[in-house]
């Protein structure tokens, strides 16, 4: 809200329950799929496919493929920096090796991990 | 400032201002929402927006095209979707007039009780000319033999045991000592707390202790149990001598000052585990406030002090009227300001009445009822009967069981049905009402004869105390909100 400001706690939950409402509140990223009423999520933690059976790149929680490993940066953390599976990244041992140095939080920073072209 | 969405068809669809108080503090507008009691800071367009649909409900082109000479239109817009998120405003609706909803009463799930006030003994050593206990307007019938005049260490233990029981699910218990004068009955007191602590470690419940006193009977032996055993006192102290001896008087018409004094001061030097706290009966002749504060606090030592207007029927004496109220309250901000200038320098302040409210409003407290009686509180008779809270117990009328029986919880469910706020019609209309609820139980039964009443007498006075609270929260909240941690839930 840049208008009204949230004073009590009160004033503050309405407030992130109107931003979640109207799609206004921040995507935080690796953030689990929503099922349910809306509500801010937290990140999802990395723990690794095959550590969990958790669904990953062959399949989604319903066992099909419209869920699949998404959105993109938490193929990234997830599959490419947890399980090393070959993402499409940048080379970051010779061509890129700062490619994410201006991402000390995925969740919160990950826009600021940028496109490289060669 | 309260709008009803269903207006002339004339403003289907038109933008409204719904129910809210609108305050000033730190310079900035606020409004405070009800029925949610959220409270939001003003800008420009927002404070434009509300302003202008307080003249009339607008279609929101025409509300834009009222303000374009002073805020940019998108800005306007802006404001007017948060205000509408909020619901500070809404929309006129476009149908004939919906039905009244019914009331949004949630059916309860069982509440573990948290506090069991435990009324030891009905006598007194003091006859304080406007105890609720033993004046014209008691519902309490104390003489005659019907009550017994000391609870047993028989009923205490099963007052533990009925407690224990209740507090369901909660880690901790706990249980005030109450009277007639508590220390009257302090035999009972020495065998029910530790009885209390052992079975409380056996059942894997932490009980924590306190006590109301007129402070008469402390002694060094007492004043060593308190503190060792780490019960919360307070201590009922109407102020300076003049002001204790006007009410607060022996059965002979002697004054209790000078007997007190001396037991409160080594109360305080020996006693420093927990708060002493100071409890102060505002009659229509004890009415100084700001000097009863200061004796108490800078000359007594009381860390806390907490003032409550007399109960009783409105012919006697000692009664406020209209003016007492207006004098309380004018006193009662006086205080306010110095609680204020003592939070924003990080100082504690003992002023009671206002540090509740405001923690109240930082929480967003809605209030369904005026208090947890009947709900997470509930209060034992000498015999063990058990009612709302201390102030009903031991009256037939408003007997919900006992301590070795239980409590029949259908009537306990009854009573909440039917004293829930949507069922005050009169407070349905009054932006207060989140922090009031219609006011205590007990103060109703006095005033009306019923329970179910809102207590009207005293309206004014919760609008305007509410207002003066909302003010110091404001000015907080802008000058120091770090102060506001401290009420984080």
């Amino acid at each position: 809200m840049r208008h009204l400001k949230a004073v009590n706690e009160k004033a503050r939950t309405i407030e992130q329950v109107v931003a979640i409402a109207q799609g206004h509140a921040d995507v935080v990223a690796l953030q689990a799929q929503s099922t349910g009423p809306p509500q801010q999520e937290g990140p999802h933690i990395p723990l690794g496919c095959s550590f969990v059976f958790s669904p990953g790149w062959e399949a989604d929680r319903n066992g099909g493929t419209a869920g699949l490993c998404q959105p993109v940066e938490r193929d990234l953390f997830d599959c490419h920096l947890g399980c090393f599976w070959p993402a499409h990244v940048p080379d970051q041992m010779n061509h890129a090796p700062d490619w994410t140095d201006k991402c000390a939080a995925a969740q919160k920073d990950w826009r600021k991990i940028d496109l490289i072209f060669p | 400032m309260t709008m009803i969405e269903t207006q002339s068809v004339a403003h289907t669809g038109a933008l409204v201002a719904r129910e809210a108080h609108r305050f000033e503090a730190a310079g900035r507008s606020y409004l405070y929402l009800v029925p949610s009691a959220a409270v939001f800071g003003l800008d420009g367009p927002t404070r434009a927006v509300i302003d202008a649909l307080h003249e009339r409900p607008r279609q929101p082109d025409e509300l834009v095209d009222t303000l374009a000479s002073e805020f940019d239109r998108a800005d306007v817009r802006a404001a007017v979707d948060e205000l509408v998120g909020a619901q500070a405003v809404g929309r006129v609706a476009r149908e004939s007039p919906a039905p009244l909803p019914a009331p949004n009463i949630i059916p309860l799930t069982e509440v573990p009780l948290t506090t069991l006030v435990v009324n030891v003994t009905n006598q007194c050593n003091l006859s304080c000319e406007y105890c609720y206990e033993y004046g014209e307007d008691k519902i309490v019938d104390t003489e005659n033999g019907k009550k017994p005049k000391f609870m047993s260490e028989e009923t205490a233990r099963q007052s533990v045991e009925f407690m224990l029981d209740a507090s369901g699910t909660n880690d901790v218990a706990r249980m005030t000592f109450f009277g007639g004068e508590t220390l009257l009955n302090l035999p009972v007191l020495k065998k029910t707390i530790p009885y209390a602590r052992r079975r409380g470690s056996e059942v894997g419940k932490h009980v924590e202790f306190s006590l109301t006193t007129n402070a008469t009977l402390l002694d060094a032996d007492t004043i060593e149990f308190l503190a060792e055993n780490d019960i919360g006192v307070t201590v009922s102290i109407d102020g300076p001598r003049d002001m204790q001896n006007r009410f607060r008087v022996f059965h002979d018409g002697r004054g209790s000052y000078d007997v007190v004094l001396p037991k409160i001061k080594a109360l305080l030097a020996r006693h420093t585990s927990r708060p002493v706290g100071a409890r102060v009966t505002l009659t229509s002749e004890v009415l100084d406030v700001v000097r009863i504060f200061r004796h108490l606090t800078e000359e007594i030592g009381f860390h806390d002090v907490g003032f409550a207007p007399v109960t009783t029927s409105p012919n006697l004496p000692h009664a406020l009227g209209r003016s007492g109220f207006d004098q309380m309250l004018a006193q009662f901000r006086e205080l306010a300001d110095d609680f204020l200038e003592a939070a924003l320098a990080n100082r504690p302040h003992g002023f009671t009445n206002v540090r509740d409210t405001l923690e109240e409003i930082h929480k967003g407290a809605s209030k369904a009822y005026p208090c947890g009686a009947g709900i997470g509180l509930l209060g034992v008779a000498t015999d063990g009967d058990v009612a709302l809270c201390h102030r009903f117990a031991g009256s037939d009328e408003h007997k919900m069981g006992t301590v070795a029986t239980g409590i029949d919880q259908t009537q306990r469910q009854d009573f909440l049905e039917k004293h829930h706020i949507d069922h005050k019609t009169d407070c349905n209309v009054c932006w207060a009402r989140p922090m009031c609820a219609g006011g205590c139980y007990h103060e109703a039964q006095v005033r009306y004869g019923d329970t179910t009443a809102a207590n009207l007498h005293y309206c004014d006075w919760i609008r305007d105390w509410t207002d003066t609270c909302l003010k110091v929260y404001g000015e907080i909240a802008e000058r120091n909100p770090a102060y506001l941690r401290r009420f984080d839930a």
